[in-house]
C-alpha cells in the first residue's frame, strides 16, 4: 500500500485476537456481479437502451430546430405559448436523455469494482512545517523587517492611509440625503383619480367607497401636452404623494383634536404609502373602516385618524387636510402635516421641523 | 464480462497517434501528467445524499449558460421608453428600458421566454439545493475537523446565492420586483443613524432613482458570480484535498475512502448528472410558468398586487418582518426603526452567524480534536440533530409567516390570530421540536441497541410447551451489526476541578464550568453503543437460534432496506 491505492483493504487487527470494538470490522465485502456482467443478453440490452437514449436525444434536438422555425409566436398549446412548450420540451427532453443515458452506461456497463484509497492527515508533515518556518525566518531576517521598525511602521501607515482615497472615491454614489418632510402636495392642489386624472367632486363619492388618487400635478395641466414630472422623478414623487380617498358616515369618524375640519362630509384623505416599508395600501374593509397593507399586514383605522391597530407599522397613516375649491372639486388644504413613507433615522428631526413650519403657517 | 475484443491502449490507436503530438506539446509546457496522475483515478464514495451539492453546482452552471443568453438583449436602464413591442396590452405605455427589454426577451426573442424561465427555475433550485446540501452536511457531522473551513465557505456561498437571487429578480423592473426593492429601501432606511445615507448612496438619490437597476445588474452578472465562482473553486479544491467523507461500513474506516474511481465511473455519473439537471430545469421552463412579468405591469410606487411574495428563499426574512411588533423609538434625536431593523437585518444575521460558528461551537463543547472522515448517523448525535431540527423549525415558522396572508385566505383563518400564533410559535415551536427530536433520536439509538443485543424480530411466533407465545429473534447479520456500532463511543464526562490540591481556584474556572455544563447537556440522554462484553454475552445468548428459522438458499441475495434477509 505504498501510494495509497489498492484493491484490497488492510485487515485491521486480524492478527490480534483481543476485541477492541463490540463488533469487528468484517472488511471489504466481495464484489457482487450485476446481471449485465454475467448475462450477455442483459449486457446487449443495456447497450441498446443507452444508444437508444442518445439517438432519441439527437432527434429531439433536430425537432427543436424545426419548432424554432415552424412555430409562430402567437400559436398556443393548452393556452400556453406553443413555441415555449415545443422548444423547452425538445431541449429539456434531449438533455435529460443524454444525462440518463450516460448514468445508465456508468451503472450498468462500466466496471463497478470498488477501489480503496488511503487517507492522509490534512496537516502538513513536521518536516515541511520546519522547512517552511526556516524559509520564512530567512526571508524575514534578510528583509530586516524586525530591525527597521521605522520602515515597517511607515509602510503600515501609508497602506492604511490608502483606505482614505478608496472610501472618498465612493462619495459620488449618491447625493447627501435630504429631508423627507415635503411632498408635491400644496394648498389648493386638486385631488385627481389616479387612472383618469380627472378631478373629484365630493358628491361623486359614495359612503363606503375608496378612490385611489394622486395630485393633479402628475397629469398634464389643462391645455398642456406634457405633465411636469416624468420617469424616475415621477416615480419618486409618486412614492410620497399617492393618496386614498374614502367616504365614511360622519358620525363614525372620531377626529383627534385639530383635525375636525380636515374632512368634507365624511370624506377623508390619507397617504397611500405604508409607514412601515412603503408599500401602497388599498385593501379596504368598509364595515370596520380598516385599511390593510398587502405586504406585511399593517392595519390602520381610517375612522380613527389612521391609527395602527395591528401589524409591524409604528406610525399612523398621515392624513391630508381636504377642502373644496370654487368649482366644487376636492383640493388639499396643505401638504401632509406628518412625514409619509417609511421611517428613517432623521425622521424625528424632520418631523419637528415640519411641526414648526406648520405652526408658523397657522400663526 | 466485457466484449471479446481486446483493449488497445489509446496511444496505439489511430486517434491516439494523431493526438500524441499536441498532447505532448501541452505537457512539455504544463506538466499535466503530474496533476492527472494523482486525480484521474481518485476514489469517490457513493451515497444518494452526496448528490445534493452536485445539484447546486450544476444548477449554477445552468445559470451561467442561460444568464449569458439573457444578457444579449436585457438592457439594465431605468430610462423611460414608450413600449411598442408585440405584447398588445402594453403598447404605448411608458415604462423603463429594463422592463421593456424583459418583455422583448419574453415575446419577441424565440426561446427567450424559455431561457428566462430556465434561469429563474435554476436560481430557485440553486438556493434550494445548497440548503439541502448544507442540511445533509450538518446532520451527518461532515463539517467536523478538518472540514470546518469548507463549511464556512459553503455558508458564504449560500449567503451570496441568496443575494444574487434577489439582485436577479429585481432586474426586470416590473411591479413585483419594484415592490421588493421598495421593501429593501425601507430596510436600508431602518439601519440606525446611517440609514438615509446608505439609501441615497445605494439608490443614487431618493427611491427609486435611476441607478439601482444598473448597479444591481453589475452585481448580478459580474461581482457576485465572480465571488461565487471563486468560492466554488475553493470548495471543490478542499473537497479533493480532504477526500470525500463516507458512511461507516464493512471495510470503510476513518483512514480510507472506498468507492468508484473518478475515471470513468464518477466522471460519467457526475457529467451525466449535469445533463439531468439542465434537462430537468429546461422541462420546468417549458411546462411551469414562473414570474410572468407581463401580468404585473411596469413598476409604479402607488400600485401593488395583493399576495405579493418574494422568491421562496426570501420568505423567512419576509415572515420575520411581518410578525415583528411595531417597535420604534426616538433616542438621541434619531428615529430607531426596530420593527424593521431587528427582523430584516437581524434575523438573517443571527441565522447566518449561527451557521458560520456552529462547527467551532460544537468543537468547543465536545473538545474533540480528532479528524473525522466517517459520517455520523443523525440519531447518534441527538443534541446536534435536535438543534438542527429546532433551527429548521425556526426557519419554517418564519417562512410560513412570510405567507400568512396566503394561508389566511386559503384556509379562511383570521390573519391577526395567525400572526399571533407565529409570534409565539417562532420561539415555542423550535423548543418543542428540540425536545421531541432528541427523544426520537434516543429512542432510535435504543432500538439499534436492542437489535444488536437481542437480535432482530423474525416475525415467527413460537409456542412454548407450557402454552405461551413468543416471537423468535435471530442475530443480525454481522455487516449490519458492524454498521450499527461503527461510531465513536461517548466520552466520559468529568466535572472540572474547581480548585487544586492547595485550594487555589483553577484558572478559567468559570469557563471550564460552563464548558462542562454545555458538554453534559450535549451528551444528555445519549445511549452509548454496547460494550464488547455486552455483545459477547448477546452472541452466546442468541447462538442456539442460529439465524432465521426458515432456511434461506445460498443464492438468495434479497435484503430489506435495513439489511435484514427477507424470507417471506
Amino acid at each position: 500500500m505504498s501510494e495509497g491505492m489498492s484493491d484490497e483493504i488492510e485487515q485491521h487487527g486480524s492478527s490480534t485476537p483481543a476485541r477492541t470494538e463490540p463488533v469487528q470490522d468484517p472488511g471489504l465485502q466481495p464484489h457482487q456481479w450485476r446481471p449485465t456482467d454475467v448475462d450477455p443478453a442483459q449486457e446487449r440490452r443495456a447497450e441498446r437502451q443507452v444508444a437508444g437514449m442518445f439517438m432519441v436525444a439527437a432527434l429531439l434536438f433536430v425537432l427543436f430546430v424545426v419548432s424554432y422555425f415552424a412555430i409562430g409566436a402567437d400559436q398556443t398549446f393548452l393556452n400556453w405559448s406553443a413555441q415555449n412548450f415545443a422548444l423547452g420540451a425538445t431541449l429539456g427532453g434531449g438533455l435529460l436523455l443524454i444525462g440518463v443515458g450516460i448514468i445508465q452506461w456508468a451503472k450498468k456497463l462500466m466496471s463497478d469494482h470498488e477501489m480503496v484509497e488511503m487517507r492522509h492527515p490534512a496537516k502538513s508533515s513536521d518536516e515541511d512545517r520546519a522547512a517552511v518556518m526556516a524559509d520564512i525566518n530567512s526571508g524575514l531576517e534578510e528583509s530586516g523587517v524586525g530591525r527597521r521598525p521605522l520602515i515597517r511602521n511607515t509602510l503600515f501607515a501609508s497602506v492604511a492611509a490608502l483606505a482614505l482615497p478608496s472610501v472618498v472615491l465612493l462619495r459620488d454614489l449618491g447625493p447627501s440625503p435630504h429631508g423627507q418632510d415635503e411632498t408635491v402636495w400644496k394648498r389648493g392642489m386638486r385631488l385627481v383619480n389616479d387612472v383618469s386624472g380627472l378631478p373629484i367632486r365630493p358628491e361623486e363619492i359614495e359612503v363606503g367607497q375608496l378612490i385611489n388618487g394622486e395630485p393633479a400635478v402628475f397629469f398634464p395641466a389643462p391645455g398642456e401636452e406634457e405633465a411636469e414630472y416624468h420617469g424616475h422623478e415621477l416615480l419618486a414623487a409618486k412614492a410620497k404623494a399617492a393618496i386614498i380617498i374614502v367616504r365614511m358616515r360622519p358620525e363614525d369618524i372620531t377626529p383627534s383634536e385639530g383635525r375636525e375640519n380636515w374632512g368634507i362630509d365624511g370624506i377623508l384623505c390619507y397617504s397611500k404609502i405604508c409607514t412601515h416599508v412603503g408599500c401602497p395600501i388599498s385593501l379596504w374593509e368598509q364595515q370596520t373602516h380598516h385599511l390593510l397593507c398587502p405586504c406585511h399586514q399593517s392595519t390602520f383605522d381610517l375612522a380613527d385618524n389612521g391609527k395602527v391597530i395591528f401589524g409591524p407599522a409604528h406610525r399612523p397613516l398621515p392624513q391630508l387636510p381636504l377642502g373644496v375649491d370654487s368649482e366644487g372639486y376636492l383640493i388639499a388644504m396643505s401638504d401632509f402635516p406628518e412625514i409619509v413613507a417609511p421611517s428613517y433615522p432623521e425622521l424625528a428631526r424632520d418631523q419637528k421641523r415640519l411641526d414648526q413650519r406648520n405652526q408658523e403657517g397657522d400663526a | 464480462m466485457s466484449t471479446d475484443t481486446t483493449y488497445t491502449p489509446v496511444q496505439d490507436t489511430g486517434f491516439g497517434k494523431k493526438a500524441a503530438g499536441p498532447v505532448g506539446w501541452l505537457d512539455d509546457r504544463l506538466g499535466l501528467a503530474g496533476v492527472a496522475k494523482k486525480n484521474l483515478r481518485k476514489v469517490f464514495p457513493e451515497h444518494w445524499s452526496f448528490m445534493l451539492g452536485e445539484i447546486a453546482l450544476w444548477s449554477f452552471v445552468v445559470l451561467l449558460v442561460t444568464g449569458v443568453f439573457l444578457t444579449f438583449w436585457f438592457q439594465p436602464s431605468m430610462a423611460e421608453v414608450v413600449y411598442d413591442g408585440s405584447y398588445a396590452p402594453f403598447r404605448g405605455l411608458e415604462m423603463s428600458q429594463a422592463y421593456a427589454s424583459t418583455l422583448h426577451i419574453s415575446f419577441d426573442i424565440r426561446g427567450g421566454l424559455l431561457m428566462r424561465q430556465i434561469h429563474h427555475w435554476a436560481a430557485a433550485l440553486f438556493v434550494g439545493a445548497m440548503i439541502a446540501h448544507m442540511l445533509r452536511v450538518f446532520f451527518t457531522g461532515a463539517y467536523r475537523k478538518p472540514r470546518e473551513i469548507n463549511w464556512v465557505i459553503g455558508v458564504g456561498l449560500l449567503t451570496l446565492g441568496m443575494v444574487e437571487g434577489f439582485a436577479g429578480y429585481s432586474l426586470p423592473d416590473d411591479l413585483l420586483s419594484g415592490t421588493g426593492l421598495r421593501f429593501v429601501d425601507g430596510m436600508i432606511r431602518s439601519i440606525p443613524i446611517v440609514g438615509s445615507y446608505l439609501e441615497f448612496f445605494i439608490f443614487g438619490g431618493e427611491f427609486p432613482g435611476e441607478e439601482i437597476i444598473p448597479r444591481l445588474y453589475m452585481a448580478h452578472i459580474l461581482l457576485i458570480p465572480a465571488l461565487i465562482l471563486g468560492l466554488i473553486a475553493a470548495h471543490m479544491l478542499l473537497l479533493v484535498y480532504h477526500k470525500h467523507t463516507q458512511w461507516p461500513g464493512a471495510g470503510r474506516t476513518n483512514d480510507n475512502v472506498v468507492g468508484y474511481p473518478m475515471l470513468p465511473v464518477y466522471a460519467a455519473k457526475a457529467g451525466g448528472f449535469f445533463f439531468v439537471v439542465f434537462g430537468f430545469t429546461a422541462l420546468m421552463g417549458a411546462l411551469i410558468q414562473i414570474n410572468p412579468v407581463w401580468s404585473y405591469g411596469p413598476y409604479n410606487p402607488s400600485e401593488v398586487t395583493a399576495g405579493s411574495q418574494p422568491d421562496w428563499y426570501m420568505g423567512f426574512s419576509e415572515g420575520l418582518v411581518r410578525i415583528m411588533p411595531p417597535l420604534e423609538t426616538t433616542f438621541l434625536g434619531y428615529t430607531w426603526s426596530w420593527n424593521i431593523f431587528i427582523p430584516g437585518v437581524g434575523g438573517l444575521g443571527v441565522l447566518f452567524t449561527t451557521l458560520f460558528l456552529w462547527p467551532f461551537i460544537e468543537r468547543w463543547i465536545t473538545g474533540d480534536e480528532r479528524e473525522h472522515h466517517l459520517l455520523e448517523r443523525p440519531r447518534n448525535a441527538p443534541t446536534r440533530t435536535a438543534f438542527g431540527v429546532a433551527g429548521m423549525t425556526f426557519y419554517g415558522v418564519g417562512w410560513a409567516a412570510g405567507g400568512n396572508d396566503i394561508i389566511a385566505t386559503q384556509f379562511h383563518l383570521d390573519i391577526f390570530a395567525l400572526t399571533w400564533i407565529f409570534r409565539f410559535g417562532l420561539f415555542l415551536f423550535p423548543i418543542a421540536a428540540f425536545i421531541i427530536t432528541r427523544r426520537i433520536c434516543i429512542g432510535l439509538q435504543r432500538a439499534d441497541q436492542n437489535r444488536i443485543l437481542h437480535g432482530y424480530e423474525t416475525g415467527v411466533l413460537e409456542r412454548s410447551p407450557d402454552g405461551s407465545y413468543s416471537e423468535r429473534h435471530a442475530p443480525l447479520p454481522v455487516l449490519e451489526q458492524y454498521r450499527l456500532t461503527a461510531h465513536d463511543r461517548l466520552p466520559e464526562l468529568e466535572a472540572p476541578a474547581e480548585a487544586d490540591a492547595n485550594g487555589v481556584a483553577a484558572p478559567h474556572g468559570r469557563v471550564a464550568k460552563l464548558k462542562a455544563r454545555a458538554r453534559s447537556f450535549y451528551y444528555h440522554g445519549a445511549i452509548d453503543k454496547p460494550t464488547t462484553a455486552d455483545v459477547q454475552h448477546a452472541e452466546e445468548h442468541l447462538a442456539h437460534l442460529d439465524g432465521h428459522p426458515n432456511a434461506i438458499g445460498d443464492d438468495f441475495q434479497g435484503v430489506s432496506e435495513t439489511g435484514i434477509p427477507k424470507s417471506h
